[in-house]
């Protein structure tokens, strides 16, 4: 197919996909850290303090960016769910599996933060939120995922069914956000419970924005090496795998 | 030389599982008095005190039919399953999203339109309220099919597997928090008197979207189950 | 060829269907199917022509259910495809399935209802032979006579069995895929499924089965295929 650059395709094979993973998975490490200190220190030292909320609110920073995460992540996993299920590719199905556990990481950031910021704001750790009871419904998802995979023994015919559940997640998951939202605003209390800044000054969007890049490229940096391990297991047999293991115990 | 029919073979396989069904009428009767059993347990925790309960009616008959529906999806295809009519299904000429079609149609009327039957008595139980039993009536009767519909796809990826029935829970309740929320927003705003079209709306769309896709998934699911 | 001619389900009737059948062959091309990333057989190729018969043997193990399955198309290979009469059988795989039946490990029949109705349900559900009657199958079954109107599941494993392979009288299906179908059979019921996989053959029908015994099949070709080795 013309439309897929030559370097895409050649990522398909599972041991080009190795390679390129191994040292994308570095870079982007370095990428991250250096990404998240930049947008640690604008958030937490160098931005002005809420005028309401005072220094707590600056738990936003890392809330925020991780909330966009739990969200993209899934999304990602679902495509190369179904990649790797339609045209059979073992490095997009690995992809998808390895990124299950980091979104479910990130939501629970997300919670757990959106716990801490409720505390002083609220007076409580957990109030039913929009937000909050969308992330845990997400949490849910994401269980699921990682539960069905874990039951399926062979990783082909896994890759399959958890492809299925990913995608009728996305399409549920609008649906599901509506239906909270509309719930919330159902049983609104007299404060607004909104977690998000109503308004965003310039100097606090640099930090949010580099957090969430910083996020991104965690993100790919966790996966690619996760998706590596997936894919030494599924292709011992081959003859690439055993090479490389025969170089690791010449050195 | 004949052809093979599709409206013959939708119909033989409806009443096939009825018929089932029938055979085995007093397993089919277990999640219905569960839900009955369920929805009892409430009071006996709480206070059964009757404004209490009238605020709570909506949402445990709703949680209580939720649950009801996830003991009763087990049986859509196991039994088929073990005993291999299942795979004879996918070796039809037939469109399998159709076959399966008939398939949640069975399960439906067996395990789902028995909830309508017992609303009443349940709203008796927990104090609903004469002005929501018929919004109740409406919310189930749109709600339950998209349970059956969501809740198949659900079971025909876990059909071979071991942990089914608490696996199963965990993949479908989620999906099927949406319905819970209108559903019972729905009865608990006619009883305050407002407005309802709206989420019943809603309902209906939902039974739209579940209807037109999930016979699809689920057939993919089957397939992947039976490979 | 019919095949090219379209997705509809049905046959014409009289002599041209006749000469069709003749030209019908199931092809097996580079097949090659791997569980748990790990290869069960590579390369497998094998073709069957009208009227001729394949013998599946192989130790436990060796791949020959899962053969079976992704000759159904149930199963997917991992490399290589399924022909019939010379297309994938992934084009068109309602066509395939109509000219197919299967009788698998699992008996396939309901153990609630009775053997008519589980025989009159695989007609309905399927393509089935002309002026097909699930009374008449039964009787060509040989089952005695109570096992009429008694549910399946207070019947011996033989006569399950034997219920199972009556699919194969009610349907019209030009290739039979069994998996062992001489398991839970007494002698008598043995010379039955000769008897039918003899009739099959000569009508121009053809056949893969998985089996451990020896069969007899007079005046039939008999093509063996040994996996595993």
């Amino acid at each position: 197919m013309s439309i897929i650059p030559n370097w895409l395709h050649r990522l398909s094979s599972p041991k080009n996909f190795y390679r390129f993973a191994g040292t994308a998975s570095n870079w982007c490490g370095w990428i991250a850290l250096v990404l998240m200190i930049a947008g640690l220190y604008y958030g937490l030292v160098d931005s002005p303090p809420d005028y309401q909320q005072g220094d707590s609110a600056r738990i936003m920073y890392v809330h925020v960016p991780a909330a966009w995460m739990s969200m993209f992540v899934y999304m990602v996993m679902a495509s190369s769910a179904a990649v790797g299920m339609i045209w059979r590719i073992k490095a997009s199905s690995a992809f998808a599996n390895a990124s299950a556990p980091v979104g479910a990481m990130f939501t629970a950031l997300a919670l757990v933060t959106g716990m801490l910021w409720g505390k002083p704001m609220w007076g409580t750790y957990w109030v039913w939120d929009a937000r909050l009871t969308s992330e845990l419904i997400l949490l849910f998802l994401y269980l699921g995922y990682m539960a069905l995979n874990s039951a399926i023994e062979d990783r082909e015919t896994a890759a399959r069914a958890t492809a299925i559940l990913a995608l009728v997640g996305v399409v549920n998951i609008p649906i599901i956000h509506y239906s909270v939202e509309w719930w919330n605003t159902l049983h609104q209390g007299a404060t607004v419970t909104k977690l998000d800044k109503p308004s965003i000054h310039i100097s606090m969007l640099i930090p949010l924005l580099l957090m969430a890049f910083a996020f991104k490229f965690y993100y790919l940096s966790n996966v690619f090496r996760r998706a590596r391990c997936e894919l030494l297991e599924r292709e011992q047999g081959k003859l690439w795998v055993r090479e490389l293991v025969g170089e690791k115990n010449g050195e | 030389m004949s052809e093979a029919k599709l409206g013959t073979a939708f119909i033989s396989l409806l009443r096939r599982d009825l018929m089932l069904a029938y055979r085995h009428r007093a397993q089919m009767m277990n999640p219905l008095l569960f839900f009955v059993i369920v929805v009892s347990l409430f009071p006996l925790g709480l206070d059964p005190e009757p404004e209490l309960l009238h605020t709570i009616a909506p949402g445990v008959i709703w949680v209580a039919a939720l649950l009801a529906a996830m003991l009763s999806l087990d049986n859509m295809f196991r039994s088929d399953f073990e005993d291999g009519s299942l795979e004879q299904l996918l070796l039809t000429p037939h469109p399998l999203p159709l076959l399966v079609l008939a398939k949640i149609l069975a399960h439906w009327l067996v395990s789902g339109l028995p909830l309508l039957l017992l609303a009443p008595l349940l709203g008796m139980l927990l104090n609903l309220g004469s002005e929501s039993l018929f919004p109740l009536l409406a919310t189930l009767a749109l709600g339950t099919p998209v349970l059956s519909l969501i809740g198949s796809i659900g079971v025909a990826l876990t059909v071979g597997l071991r942990g089914g029935g608490v696996l199963l829970s965990l993949l479908i309740l989620p999906l099927f928090i949406p319905v819970l929320i209108f559903a019972a927003a729905a009865v608990g705003n006619a009883g305050a008197g407002l407005d309802i079209t709206g989420q019943l709306a809603f309902l209906g769309s939902l039974l739209a979207l579940a209807f037109a896709l999930a016979p699809l998934a689920t057939a993919a699911a089957l397939r992947i189950s039976l490979n | 060829m019919w095949v090219g001619a379209g997705s509809s389900v049905f046959y014409e009737s009289g002599e041209t269907s006749h000469f069709m059948r003749e030209q019908a062959r199931v092809e097996a091309v580079g097949l090659a199917i791997s569980r748990n990333d790990r290869y069960i057989f590579t390369d497998l190729n094998f073709s069957l022509e009208a009227g001729q018969i394949l013998q599946v043997e192989g130790h436990n193990g060796s791949g020959k259910t899962t053969m079976l399955r992704i000759l159904c198309g149930l199963t997917l290979p991992t490399d290589g495809e399924i022909r019939w009469c010379g297309e994938n059988i992934r084009k068109n795989l309602a066509e395939y399935h109509a000219q197919l039946a299967y009788v698998g490990h699992a008996p396939g029949i309901k153990d609630d209802l009775t053997p008519l109705e589980n025989l009159s349900l695989a007609g309905a559900m399927d393509r089935p032979r002309d002026g097909a009657n699930a009374e008449q199958v039964l009787e060509r079954l040989r089952l005695p006579a109570f096992c009429d109107d008694v549910p399946c599941r207070n019947l011996s494993a033989g006569q399950r069995r034997r219920v199972a392979l009556g699919r194969l009288l009610m349907l019209d299906a030009q290739l039979w895929v069994l998996d062992e179908p001489f398991t839970a059979l007494d002698p008598a019921g043995r010379r039955l499924v000769e008897e039918l996989l003899s009739e099959h053959a000569k009508a121009g029908g053809m056949a893969v089965m998985t089996t451990h015994h020896a069969v007899n099949l007079d005046g039939c070709t008999v093509h063996r295929l040994q996996l595993g080795t």
